[in-house]
């Protein structure tokens, strides 16, 4: 029988998620139309008797105190009864092997029932399946308008099936038996056609040299390759497990000459880590870097902290929720897999969207709009952090237009990590151990599970090309991961990412070998062949090296607490991988080959600079508001005569990238683990912008982390050199604005680029990792870990060249500070304070915001003096050290008056700013003193007592006194001529910062 | 003084049981933290115990509703065990998540009435969860938990942290029996306090009838609240402290220490 409860709010209640719908709609311009009923419902399959569900919907399923069930039979005319005249009734379920975690929740709860009887005479009653669904009422809409109100509002058809009238099927499909068949790929005898023919239908993603070297190999080996040896070892040479374009030989030219790589990144990022460690000599706090999954450096006396970011940028275009969700879920595994395991402290995020207003009928066939993508991926990255229990502490929002068909989503963790803990290694002769999760057809190839494979293998269940996590499962894993390690019950863990079991055996067995029994492996339902429970991408799984002496007890804890743990094989001193599937060999590949193996890629970059132009109106633009501005600017025209700049600080405030995150930032629990010191959002009404997050992770001890950010892809456009420096320098100095020792901040890069194979984007990428060997070494900031994606790029129908993202490199930092207790905020604190701006203001408003609200293009793109900002930083934090400064902004995005206002506002208070002495080595333009976004700045307040002090302790480095606190409501800023040049109450340059994301 | 011995029951999903289990050792407690399926298996663990808290979370990923499927375990395995807990004169805490599944259990609003259960706590008016500190005002003097407490500054951070009662009649039930003690408070300070349910959101971050935020049983000896009080036992856990804006101890550590010294 399938039953199905419905559960609509109780009279009286409030109907959120059909408010939820009538929002969406209304963006679609068909609120007028919509008048719409939701009920959230459960479609229970066993053979129970109505009266046990009926139970079932009051006890477990619905809240009586502000809901009511109707309970019946699918197909019973009573689910039908039309409420309230909405006539049209539209089902969303999720499709069938889609994660449906509240479902697999309600079956063991449902189960309780049965297996207690607790005087509801279940008898033999049982249920074998559950599945939620959604259920809309909507009053009279065209089959059109149903059609956009289903694709666009109600459901997403990569996880999601829309049915549209009364549901019409009687069982819900559990899979169906898998019969065993080997399947040989004829490699040996293929032609180049036919070998590129098979890297791209078969997935594999492999170049034609790729392809005949496994060609070679196996004519080797006088024998044709099983499918699961080429999937292995497609994936093991993959871009993203093997990062082979930026590790590999790259031929770059630039002005200055010729230089080859025979690994791109070792001779850029990781040799600045290098370096730096070796000038460390003793002092060397990394602890392994580049290594394991996360990078480590040095907390305490007794731990370490590891740090660890990622992106899933193409799973959250096509399913922005999923996407983000699996994308927390997956670095979260990353510290979890690190040494013998740490645990989660804090979480971090960065995304770039398309503009959020972004209109519809601009929307290229099969992009969902930016507005859902944005809303999609903060529901998911809030449902996966709050529910792990881990503070989502930092994180920034950029716009462009040209994230609208590849948005970017990058997720950080940062983990703690006892010092004897942080290696690991598998000894031979050691079980390989599957935690958490079961394995199902999720995720199979990424995000490309073709629908050929899909109807060969099974017309029931649909592959999940995209995943939807299961943040539970996760955290039952990482309870039992903590107590395993203690009590050092296995050899070494990694978790399973992109590739799977493959890669996380592949990688583990690397020097030793490894066998593997495939048919044990744990699946959510039946009918998987062996290699897709090989390759599967399934989440929440880890895998384990454990002795056999210590099987027993780990088993048992795993049992203890609900954890699914299973032995799929043991790591086998034969240098060989060998998979077994009952009494069939399916591979068996030397080890050294799958790693060693693969031909380097061998790419060409160029870079070209452009010359640098003059500011200049964008073509379109109106020529007298952005004449004005270039006036201000010092150009286009004599000197700097008054013009008043409150407009275009207002417009900078409210522009999207600067504009408050509040809507995100209280999505998520940013405070839970009972550590956080400086939070996201502070000042005097707890709502300003903070620089970098600053927690506790050990609760008895005053030791701190700090985690910043900085990125700006708007330099990129002008100079990627430049903008990956500036990006290290903005990460380096919000950490610094809060208090961490500038010696002790390490960093991390994560590379988003569109196609690479153009010498000259890869020449943009180079670029910009010289930069951060430059800059690092200088700063004294090793590079710990790192990532790439490449090939961001998004083709529209029909279009003839695709849109690429502007280059984005996110700069991560992590800093240290002795005692949270000497930290800063950025809000303006006491009037009659002083203001003083530290570090020199240049004539750089290329790519700064001022530019892009005034519709200006060209310019200077900010450039950094390494050896100046190292100075500067080290200045600024003894000041800040021996407690001279009551506030401390730093100076991004709209320069010093963005920072003013924003310092202003959130401490509640007014301010008085003189740009006569603001310290800059150009024509003292108003707008340049302003908004140049000069990097290594920082705006600080300092009580007059401590004025000599701090004026000291900047003694070597530029800084002046331009104004003070004052107790108004006002910001007043006066230009180099003494007159007024920014004048603005507090109240409106503060809703005009809040308004824009206030959703 | 005799230190009690308080028990942090954790279910899979629960996440500040470390924190809470910080604070109750600050304030001299005794800590052990127990899986819920140890103390299926053996209920008589509890004799040992004097409070029992259960901490925040997501217990079961809160599918199907917050708390709901660990309320249930409780009613189907452990309501007896309980019942002789609180018969016992001891003392038991839910905080957030421990609210809901206090609540949902029947283990705070025992309620012996066919109509159902009594309140609950559902879906925040903004539909949404947040993070955000309110100032809470305690009613009465009835909570061993709230003893000699007046207010508080904490933070929440939760979805489904709307107190609803079934009607009007169980509402004024538990006005009059003193059990609503938390309530939101509005934080700006020209503003009168009003009488119940006028405080507007964000202060009142969920629509709680009455402003409530914390509830108490009949005894005063079990209490469930939505803010966290573990959230604030440090000054720099405070989000102004670098305005001055706090106390040598947090607001949240007396809640501690009253349950602590509940048993000296």
């Amino acid at each position: 029988m399938l039953w199905e409860v419905d559960i609509y709010p109780a009279d009286g209640q409030p109907d959120l998620i059909a408010r939820e719908v009538a929002d969406a709609a209304a963006q679609l311009g068909l609120g007028a139309q919509l008048t719409v009923i939701a009920a959230r419902g459960y479609l229970i399959q066993g053979t129970l008797e109505r009266r046990q569900v009926a139970r079932l919907a009051d006890e477990l399923l619905a809240d009586g105190v502000v809901e009511r069930t109707v309970v019946a039979e699918v197909g019973d005319a009573e689910l039908l009864n039309a409420p309230d005249g909405c006539r049209q009734v539209i089902h969303v379920l999720p499709k069938p092997g889609v994660m449906d975690p509240v479902a697999q929740s309600a079956l063991t709860a449902i189960a309780d029932f049965y297996n207690g009887d607790f005087g509801g005479n279940f008898g033999n009653a049982t249920a074998e399946a559950v599945r939620t669904l959604k259920k809309y009422w909507i009053r009279a809409m065209s089959d059109e308008q149903i059609a956009l109100l289903c694709s666009k509002v109600l459901a997403n058809d990569a996880v999601e099936q829309v049915i549209v009238g009364p549901l019409e099927f009687t069982h819900l499909e559990v899979g169906s038996p898998y019969d065993f068949e080997l399947l040989t790929v004829p490699i040996r005898e293929m032609d180049d056609a036919a070998l590129e023919k098979l890297a791209l239908e078969g997935q594999l993603y492999l170049s034609l040299t790729e392809m005949q070297t496994i060609q070679s190999q196996f004519r080797l080996l006088d024998r044709d390759p099983t499918d699961v040896e080429l999937e292995t070892l497609a994936q093991t040479w993959s871009e993203h497990c093997s990062h082979k374009t930026l590790a590999g030989r790259i031929q770059y030219e630039d002005p200055d000459g010729r230089r080859r790589f025979e690994n791109m990144l070792k001779e850029t990022i990781f040799a600045a880590t290098v370096k730096i460690r070796k000038d460390s000599g003793e002092d060397d706090w990394c602890v392994s870097v580049f290594e394991d999954n996360a990078g480590i450096i040095r907390f305490d006396e007794k731990y370490n902290v590891v740090f660890k970011v990622e992106t899933h940028n193409h799973p959250s275009a096509l399913e922005p929720y999923g996407g983000a969700n699996t994308g927390i879920g997956g670095v979260i595994r990353d510290p979890m897999g690190t040494g013998m395991g740490a645990k989660p402290v804090c979480c971090t995020d960065v995304f770039c969207f398309a503009p959020p207003d972004t209109k519809f009928e601009e929307l290229p066939p099969g992009v969902l709009h930016p507005r859902r993508v944005m809303q999609g991926v903060v529901a998911g990255v809030r449902d996966y952090g709050n529910r792990m229990g881990i503070p989502t502490v930092n994180g920034a929002v950029y716009f462009d237009p040209r994230y609208l068909g590849n948005p970017l989503v990058y997720c950080g963790n940062v983990g703690l990590i006892p010092r004897d803990m942080s290696f690991k290694e598998p000894k031979p002769g050691d079980l390989i151990v599957a935690v958490g999760g079961r394995t199902g057809r999720d995720g199979i190839h990424g995000a490309t599970f073709s629908s050929a494979e899909l109807t060969s293998q099974s017309d029931t269940i649909s592959g999940g090309a995209v995943q939807i996590g299961n943040a539970i499962t996760e955290k039952m894993v990482l309870d039992v991961l903590m107590v395993a390690r203690d009590r050092r019950l296995y050899n070494a863990v990694t978790d399973c990412g992109a590739g799977g079991f493959s890669s996380a055996v592949g990688e583990m067995g690397e020097k030793i070998g490894a066998e593997v029994q495939l048919e044990r492996i744990p699946l959510k339902y039946e009918g998987l062949s062996y290699t897709e429970a090989w390759i599967s991408e399934a989440q929440e799984r880890m895998t384990l090296s454990v002795p056999e002496e210590k099987w027993e007890e780990l088993c048992e804890l795993c049992e203890s607490e609900g954890v699914e743990a299973t032995v799929i094989g043991r790591f086998e001193p034969t240098g060989r991988l060998v998979l077994k599937y009952n009494d069939h060999q399916v591979a068996d590949l030397a080890m050294e080959f799958l790693h060693d193996g693969r031909p380097p890629v061998v790419r060409d970059a160029v870079y070209t600079p452009s010359d640098v132009v003059e500011l200049s109106p964008l073509p379109g633009a109106t020529v007298g508001s952005s004449n004005r501005a270039l006036h201000t600017a010092g150009q286009a025209g004599s000197g700097t005569q008054f013009v008043d700049l409150t407009d275009s600080l207002l417009k900078i405030l409210g522009s999207l990238n600067v504009c408050s995150k509040e809507w995100v930032i209280r999505q998520y629990d940013h405070e839970v683990q009972g550590g956080s010191a400086i939070k996201p959002l502070l000042g005097a009404a707890n709502d300003g912008p903070g620089d970098a997050a600053v927690l506790r992770p050990v609760l008895d001890s005053r030791r701190g982390i700090v985690i910043s950010c900085g990125m700006n892809p708007r330099y990129g456009d002008l100079d990627t050199y430049h903008m990956a420096a500036g990006a290290i320098d903005e990460a380096v100095r919000n950490c610094v604005a809060v208090g961490a020792d500038p010696s002790r901040i390490a960093v991390l890069d994560n590379f988003c680029w569109g196609t690479t194979d153009r010498p000259e984007t890869l020449g943009s990428l180079v670029r910009a990792a010289l930069a951060c060997y430059d800059v690092a070494t200088v700063l004294g900031t090793p590079f710990i870990s790192g990532k790439d994606s490449l090939n961001n790029e998004f083709r529209p129908e029909g279009a003839s060249e695709p849109i690429s993202i502007p280059p984005s490199l996110l700069i991560s930092a992590i800093g240290q500070v002795d005692d949270v207790g000497r930290c800063v905020t950025m809000d303006l604190k006491e009037p009659g304070n002083y203001l003083y701006q530290v570090g020199l203001t240049h004539d750089e408003l290329g790519g700064s915001h001022f530019a892009l609200v005034e519709l200006l293009e060209g310019g200077r793109v900010p450039k950094v003096d390494p050896a100046g900002a190292k100075k500067i930083f080290a200045a600024l934090h003894q000041a800040i050290d021996t407690g001279l400064v009551r506030a401390c902004h730093d100076l991004s995005e709209g320069g010093l008056a963005a920072a003013a206002a924003e310092m202003a506002f959130a401490g509640d208070l007014g301010a008085k700013i003189m740009l006569e002495k603001a310290p800059c080595d150009c024509d003292p333009a108003d707008a340049v003193l302003l908004f140049s976004e000069s990097n290594t700045r920082f705006l600080c307040e300092v009580h007059p007592d401590n004025a000599a002090a701090f004026e000291a302790a900047l003694a070597d480095v530029p800084h002046a006194r331009l104004g003070e606190v004052v107790e108004t409501d006002k910001l007043e800023i006066l230009g180099a001529d003494d007159s007024p040049v920014i004048a603005a109450d507090l109240a409106t340059l503060k809703e005009t910062w809040q308004k824009p994301l206030r959703w | 003084m005799p230190q009690p011995n308080v028990l942090i029951l954790r279910a899979p999903g629960t996440n500040c049981d470390v924190e809470t289990a910080f604070a109750f050792e600050q304030s001299g407690g005794q800590v052990e933290v127990l899986h819920i399926n140890r103390l299926l298996e053996s209920p008589g663990l509890f004799a040992k115990f004097q409070i029992l808290c259960i901490p925040g979370g997501f217990s079961y990923g809160d599918d199907v509703a917050a708390g709901r499927i660990l309320a249930n375990q409780i009613q189907h395995h452990l309501a007896d065990h309980l019942a002789e807990f609180k018969a016992e004169g001891k003392l038991i805490l839910g905080v957030c998540n421990g609210f809901q599944v206090l609540i949902k259990s029947g283990v705070l609003l025992d309620d012996k009435s066919q109509n159902g259960p009594p309140a609950t706590l559902t879906w925040n008016d903004s539909g949404k969860f947040e993070d955000r500190w309110v100032q809470l005002d305690v009613k009465g003097s009835k909570c061993v938990f709230l003893n000699d407490i007046e207010s508080m500054y904490l933070p929440v951070a939760h979805a489904e942290g709307k107190f609803v009662t079934r009607d009007a009649d169980v509402l004024a039930q538990l006005d009059g029996g003193e059990q609503l003690v938390l309530r939101y408070l509005s934080q700006r300070g020209d503003e009168p306090r009003g009488s119940l349910g006028d405080v507007p959101y964000p202060d009142n971050p969920n629509g709680s009838t009455a402003d409530v935020a914390g509830v108490c049983d009949p005894t005063g000896r079990v209490l469930g609240l939505m803010p966290h009080p573990e959230r604030y036992i440090d000054p720099t856990q405070h989000p102004r402290w670098t305005r001055g804006e706090t106390g040598e101890l947090g607001d949240g550590l007396q809640v501690f220490k009253n349950a602590v010294e509940y048993f000296a």
